[in-house]
């Protein structure tokens, strides 16, 4: 039979402010455990939350780049459940009026065009503290640290079809998310962290089949690899005549299978109700424009004004916009070299990209500026330099040998561009070849290819490329 | 001394005929001498209270005291305190030391109040008779059978006892008004929102409201001033003008429109409660006040609904109590679950644990549209009962307490007996208006109080009433045998 896959996420954005959802906490990672919790976060007695407007206006920077409807009077509502490290015995969060309904974003396929996933609503919600269940001997260790941190968890339609669909919805928004500064998108520190819910059903079947929920999906690979075991699981399962049960099942990363965590039957009632120590959270149209103001232009938008300004194929626009650095990288290296697009993108896409993967660096911390790499662009250009010689100015400009110019100079990579000096080369190298010479004239047209290597050899691969074919074809074919 | 009110003393410490320092010590004298019999208190901070007299009276030589400064309260054991424990009332905090001051005590401390110590309470606020204390139970001063009411029994006995001039208390259903009519003393709990909840021990969140007890109208208005006031810390207080309460006063009352529901006076009303309100009434009528009789029908559903919403909000506010950061911890857990089990079991007693279950019941999958949902409902047809009646008339008047003082014991296994007690109360909780009690006469012994329901925010009206039948009645200043 054929199976048809429906996949739905969950994802916990954790908002980048400074302190905390209901308190003025910090809220920076890596702290020495309960450092950064303060008696709000503890759930002390008598202690109350406040709601962080830094929180509200990143929700709904969100909401706009999104398109949804941002919800007039949203309610917070408390989620009861016992947990060590839940210290009120229930989350703040949000639950029948979440503050951002609906909207929507599109992802490009692999096989080209694109798709649309719908978003059915994004809340706000605290974060609990982190339960470490080792070196306590045999007892559990408890660290508020990250208890009340802002999250912002989106849930999608079930529109995706593939985990790569899966994955192509989760790079998107994590892209989004970074361009708008609401998240670091961290997702080894749980800036970024997914849930996914997987049905399959036979194709043509319009009813959902039995979904499980799979947790602990905190990387893109691991999404993939988790969702494409359930699916064989799930297939498998129903082929041999099973049936899929409804449950939370976690990834284990170790051995790439999924495991039952926990049944419907087993689920907690959260007893939701209103909460009461908050007001409903009310949003005037006001503060929608003041947020509307601060919004970047957006990925999609930023991809279609690269192609259009500087003339790039779709795949460089993409991706060259994929992070806002580096779309502001290639931008700046751009206006640097003088407005060689193509070249530049080239050079972004391929080099820089590489070397930053080869030394494991985010681009933040790139020994090579948008200037640099902007000027030796330039220095391709007006022909200084030869590519073959660009390449080794890089190398040394990772390595911190400054400027292009002062590489060039230093390592003598000036191009020879003087027809003179190139003729005489190639004078040199042909009074040396003389049967390859007769060879060549006798219909071995291949060994031009050899003439141009014992040129550019002789020149230290200094002399321009052009020039010595030029040069060569007119004395090979026309004396 | 010990007799006079909060405004006579502050008085008295301005003319310098009296210290702060030489007032706290004979007070403390006087709780040391005569609290075992009441057990009105749970804590005394007797070097504190000490070291904030001294500095009050240094103020008060500067000549910046203001009318509070130097002069001696004690908080209900349901605000924080910083370096001072704060119980609840409870096994589970019984320890309890919170790094933080209630805003309520802030505030007072600011004013220069001296803090003598901590009230006892039923535990969490939870109960009309301070029966359910864990410290035990307070004795009314008017009869030591008798219970003084709950759940701020502690501070009403207290200050009926004159061991204090005044004390803070807390009002979730009846918990400041109630135990003020029953130890004849005058009690308010003020608009939701007009007092910050920060600091003070939750127990229903949309309901509790901060207050003062004293023994005069004025003495109240004195103490709400300090009290009242926008805080950023607790989001449901009221960004809103504190007026000069003392300033309304002496208004006279003619011409205003008295409201008396008749649902106040059916069946369930002692008799004696009944005369002594009508004879009140008869007092505000001769100050010139009309009353008219008024309907609120849905008054008989307040009192099952307060008991769903009440619990359900305290089965969540209470699940803190879990023995992981503070508070009762069992002896060797053997996991979580026994942890959870037996930190709760042994931390709180009988009456919470029943409003615990019966909240979480309550709040359930299945049952939320039947019982939380249905009281949300309820709640809004009774606030709009207030609101209708409201514009008809300037206040509501009527029996704060069904009946006085009832014998400790007599209706600890009927909680639904006990629970009758607030049937006059916790409607104005569930709609979010202020209301007060003043003492009104005795029932054999026993006082009775007077409640009066204003709008929302108009405290200064309900004092203004107050205080005028406070000048042409004496009850207030009746005091208890064995306490003059």
């Amino acid at each position: 039979m054929q199976w048809e896959t429906v996949i739905g996420l969950e994802i916990h954005v954790q908002l980048a402010t400074r302190s905390k959802i209901f308190s003025g906490a910090a809220t920076a990672y890596g702290a020495e455990p309960n450092r950064q919790a303060c008696p709000i976060d503890l759930g002390m007695p008598g202690v109350l939350p406040v709601l962080n407007a830094e929180v509200v206006r990143m929700a709904v920077k969100f909401g706009l780049a999104v398109g949804s409807r941002i919800t007039p009077r949203s309610v917070f509502a408390r989620k009861n459940y016992f947990y060590p490290d839940l210290p009120k015995g229930y989350q703040i969060s949000q639950y029948d009026l979440p503050l951002v309904d609906g909207g929507a974003l599109d992802i490009e396929l692999e096989g080209g065009g694109s798709k649309r996933i719908g978003i059915t609503r994004a809340h706000l919600e605290e974060d609990a503290g982190k339960s470490l269940h080792e070196d306590f001997h045999g007892m559990t260790g408890v660290d508020l640290n990250r208890a009340g941190t802002p999250l912002m968890e989106i849930v999608s339609e079930p529109d995706m079809r593939s985990p790569q669909e899966a994955v192509a919805y989760m790079k998107k928004l994590h892209a989004l998310v970074r361009y708008l500064e609401i998240c670091d998108g961290n997702m080894q520190e749980g800036s970024f962290r997914c849930d996914a819910n997987i049905s399959v059903r036979p194709r043509g079947e319009t009813r959902l089949g039995t979904r499980t929920e799979l947790k602990n999906l905190n990387s893109f690979r691991f999404v993939e690899r988790a969702l494409n075991y359930e699916i064989e699981r799930q297939i498998d399962l129903i082929e041999s005549g099973g049936e899929v049960v409804q449950e939370t099942r976690l990834f284990d990363v170790d051995q790439g299978i999924t495991r039952s965590m926990r049944t419907k039957e087993e689920a907690n009632d959260y007893r939701y109700f209103p909460e009461p120590d908050l007001l409903p959270l009310e949003v005037d149209a006001r503060l929608i424009d003041q947020v509307r103001e601060t919004l970047p232009e957006l990925p999609d938008e930023k991809r279609q004004r690269f192609i259009t300004e500087y003339a790039l194929p779709a795949y460089d626009a993409g991706v060259l916009t994929a992070t806002r650095e580096l779309a502001d990288f290639f931008e700046s290296a751009v206006s640097e070299s003088g407005g060689y697009a193509k070249r530049t993108a080239n050079w972004v896409m391929s080099e820089l990209l590489a070397y930053l993967n080869k030394d494991g660096l985010e681009l933040a911390a790139c020994p090579v500026t948008p200037e640099m790499l902007g000027k030796l662009v330039a220095r391709i250009e007006d022909e200084t330099i030869s590519g073959r010689g660009a390449k080794d100015v890089f190398e040394a400009m990772w390595a911190g040998a400054g400027e292009p110019d002062e590489v060039i100079a230093a390592k003598g990579l000036k191009q020879v561009t003087d027809s003179g000096a190139i003729e005489a080369l190639i004078d040199e190298v042909l009074t040396n070849n003389p049967q390859q010479i007769e060879q060549y004239r006798a219909g071995k047209e291949k060994l031009f290819g050899f003439f141009v290597g014992q040129v550019m050899k002789a020149s230290a691969g200094k002399a321009n490329p052009q020039q010595v074919n030029d040069l060569l074809k007119q004395k090979l074919d026309g004396s | 001394m010990h007799r006079k009110t909060v405004a006579e003393l502050a008085a008295a410490l301005r003319a310098g005929e009296v210290s702060s320092r030489e007032l706290t010590e004979a007070l403390l004298q006087r709780i040391e001498q005569l609290d075992p019999q009441l057990n009105s208190l749970i804590t005394v901070t007797r070097e504190q209270a000490l070291a904030a007299a001294e500095r009050a009276d240094a103020r008060l030589q500067a000549g910046d005291g203001g009318p509070l400064t130097g002069v001696p309260l004690v908080h209900k054991d349901i605000f924080c305190t910083a370096g001072v424990t704060t119980t609840c009332g409870s096994r589970m905090l019984a320890e309890f030391v919170a790094p933080y001051d209630a805003t309520v005590v802030e505030r007072l401390a600011a004013a220069g109040a001296v803090m003598l110590g901590k009230a006892n309470m039923d535990e969490f606020a939870m109960g009309s008779s301070n029966e359910t204390s864990y410290f035990g139970p307070v004795r009314n001063p008017w009869d030591l059978d008798a219970v003084p009411g709950g759940s701020s029994g502690g501070s009403a006995a207290a200050v009926a006892a004159c061991l204090v001039p005044a004390a803070t208390a807390t009002d979730t259903g009846g918990s400041i008004r109630q135990p003020a009519a029953l130890t004849g003393v005058c009690g308010l709990k003020p608009t939701y929102g007009r007092v910050s909840r920060y600091g003070m021990i939750a127990f229903a969140s949309s309901l509790d409201q901060g207050g003062p007890i004293a023994r005069t109208a004025e003495d109240l208005a004195l103490l709400l001033g300090a009290m009242a006031g926008f805080d950023s810390r607790d989001s449901t207080s009221v960004d809103r003008v504190v007026p000069e309460y003392t300033e309304g006063l002496n208004r006279s009352i003619k011409g205003l429109r008295v409201g008396v529901p008749t649902q106040f006076f059916g069946p369930g009303l002692a008799d004696d409660v009944r005369s002594r309100i009508e004879a009140a009434l008869e007092v505000l009528a001769g100050e010139g006040a009309e009353l008219h009789e008024v309907e609120l029908p849905n008054m008989e559903l307040a009192l099952p609904a307060y008991y769903v919403i009440a619990p359900a909000e305290a089965s969540s506010n209470l699940a803190r109590y879990d023995g992981v950061r503070y508070g009762h911890r069992c002896a060797e857990p053997q996991g979580l679950e026994d942890l959870y089990k037996r930190t709760r079991a042994e931390g709180f007693g009988e009456e919470v644990k029943r409003r615990v279950l019966v909240g979480t019941y309550a709040l359930s999958a299945g049952y939320y549209d039947a019982y939380y949902r249905k009281a949300q409902q309820i709640r809004r047809l009774v606030a709009e009962d207030f609101q209708r009646v409201l514009e008809r008339v300037d206040v509501i008047a009527g029996p704060t307490s069904p009946t006085p003082a009832f014998n400790i014991g007599e209706r600890v296994d009927d909680p639904v007996q006990m629970y009758l007690s607030d049937i006059y109360t916790l409607a104005v909780n569930l709609a979010g208006l202020p209301g007060l009690s003043i003492p009104a006469g005795f029932s054999r012994g026993r006082p009775v109080g007077l409640q009066l329901i204003g709008g929302y925010f108009e405290e200064a009206r309900l004092l203004n009433v107050a205080h005028k039948y406070q000048q042409v009645t004496d009850w207030h200043r009746q005091v208890p045998e064995g306490f003059e």
